[in-house]
């Protein structure tokens, strides 16, 4: 293989053992901690609304489930991603590498916890009595790629910024926790009132995509006009981030 | 005539002044008009139409009050900064000595990051698994090496910095102010490292606020004054000069 594509991506693979090992340090409970999140958030809206609001619904903790894990792995990546660059100012003070890079280990070392939760949405689907669908075979590498794709964009953008304006850390919990409540995950789309769709569906970019994850792993659906959305909103965000990126990298050991 | 591996022409750098900026946000956008033409106008110059050349197995030696540029330029040399005006040439690839520490991480053993490391300075996986037996030995950290670097003394991560930058065959080395740390007994050790590596032909710049230093080891010096050049040449003549002026 040709040699810089071969540093290239060594570059990755060191980076983001290192965001693992970092993350894990030497604690056994590690992955418990990666699963415990999601499952906690889960509880609490089970009690929120199963048990004291008592909402119809069925199997609301695994429709809850399949939803939230998804969500956290995006929602724990762009909140890392704005100590990613200040995380490693060292390193741009005084290396020329691709500093692109390092958020490609932050979202890789979540996607990786995100892979290793499915097994719990395996074991939920056990409980409940749920069938394993065949088409996650094809439907879970091809989320994966597009979400992956959609979550560097954005942390790649928030990363970049961030060293310019440091508040932009503050504002970025702010705005996931408020697209966490505009995303239908702790609710089905359908229940979304016909005036708000546009804004809840439509614009949100993060809707297809986590509607399509809960899809794929309570039905074994997956419907192509969400794909299709989800993708090119990922494209959209990767484009932006990149551009964002770029745009900024030549001065980040100035402002470090 | 060695080939020139380091060649600035005419190189000015200025750095905006982005106090607005990093104040976030809200204060850029409460002092909106104020912030903008604050980024426009307010620019510090660092350095000035500066031109030199580093030939091929050269050791450069800079010296010069605090804030008159020399990290500035080796900033430059190491391509993490831009110039603002003017060209910077270099050749061969590049292994900047790390401060204490830097580009380490604590919760990682020494043998991780060795790892690390030798990969964000250039090399692929495999090149530095060929090495990494011999950069171990020379940081004589025995069985520390497999020990999280928390636990270790700044000694003895100094060790593994050098040993680590030294032994990746580098072609340009830059040095700043690294050699002060350590006890006298690593500093006598790492001079000897660095000797031998010039010896060795690697091409080097040289920060030090050690004027002995450098006078024992660079072949020749320049002094920076609030981003100009204001000597240059034989090192011991430079050293002279700058000491008149303190
Ligand atoms: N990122 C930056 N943004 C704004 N100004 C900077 C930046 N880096 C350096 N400067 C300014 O540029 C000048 C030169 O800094 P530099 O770090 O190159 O000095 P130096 O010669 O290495 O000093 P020292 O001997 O203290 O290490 C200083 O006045 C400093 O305030
Ligand atoms: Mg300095």
């Amino acid at each position: 293989m040709n040699k810089r594509v071969q540093h290239y991506l060594d570059l990755i693979v060191v980076l983001t053992q290192k965001e693992i090992k970092v993350r894990y340090k030497n604690s056994v409970f590690g992955y418990l901690w990666s699963i415990g999140h999601p499952l906690a958030f889960a509880f609490v809206f089970f009690i929120a609304f199963k048990v004291v609001m008592k909402v119809q619904m069925e199997d609301y903790t695994l429709f809850l489930i399949a939803g939230l894990f998804p969500w956290q792995w995006f929602s724990n990546s762009v909140n890392a991603a704005p100590t990613v660059f200040w995380g490693n100012a060292s390193l741009i003070k005084k290396v020329n590498f691709s500093r692109h890079i390092l958020p490609v280990a932050t979202v890789l070392q979540d996607t990786i916890h995100f892979i290793l939760s499915i097994p719990v949405i395996v074991f939920f689907m056990f409980i409940y009595n749920k069938p394993i669908s065949l088409s996650w075979l094809y439907g879970i590498p091809l989320l994966l790629a597009i979400q992956f794709l959609l979550t560097y964009g954005v942390s790649l953008m928030v990363s970049s910024i961030n060293l310019f304006f440091r508040d932009l850390e503050r504002l970025t919990v702010i705005l996931t926790t408020l697209l966490f409540y505009f995303t239908p995950i702790i609710y089905p789309e359908t229940m979304v009132p016909e005036r708000y769709k546009f804004l809840v569906i439509d614009i949100n970019p993060l809707s297809a995509l986590m509607v399509s994850w809960r899809n794929l792993f309570l039905n074994g659906t997956l419907e192509p006009a969400s794909l299709i959305v989800s993708f090119v909103y990922s494209v959209l965000a990767f484009v932006l981030g990149y551009t964002v990126y770029r745009k900024l990298s030549w001065k980040f050991a100035e402002v470090i | 005539m060695s080939e020139c591996i380091i060649v600035f022409n005419d190189v000015s750098k200025s750095y905006p002044i982005y106090h607005h900026i990093t104040g976030g946000i809200k204060n850029f956008l409460f002092h909106l008009p104020k912030a903008l033409s604050s980024v426009k106008n307010s620019r510090f110059v660092a350095l000035k139409d500066v031109s030199f050349k580093v030939n091929q197995g050269e050791t450069l030696g800079i010296i010069g009050e605090n804030g008159a540029g020399k990290s500035t330029m080796l900033g430059l040399i190491a391509g993490v900064l831009k110039p603002s005006k003017g060209e910077v040439i270099v050749k061969g690839r590049i292994s900047p000595l790390l401060e204490l520490g830097a580009g380490f991480h604590p919760e990682l053993t020494g043998r991780e990051n060795i790892m690390l490391n030798g990969v964000l300075l250039g090399l692929t996986r495999s090149d530095v698994l060929k090495k990494i037996d011999e950069i171990i030995d020379f940081s004589e950290l025995d069985e520390f090496i497999d020990q999280p670097i928390r636990t270790y003394s700044s000694g003895m991560l100094a060790r593994l910095g050098f040993s680590v930058a030294s032994s990746l065959n580098p072609e340009i080395l830059l040095i700043d102010e690294i050699l002060a740390v350590g006890d006298k007994l690593f500093q006598k050790k790492s001079k000897e490292a660095l000797l031998k590596l010039i010896n060795g032909g690697v091409t080097t710049v040289f920060v030090s606020h050690d004027l002995e230093s450098v006078k024992e080891i660079c072949h020749r010096a320049i002094w920076l004054d609030h981003g100009k050049v204001r000597a240059e040449g034989e090192p011991g003549k430079v050293v002279e000069q700058y000491k008149i002026m303190l």
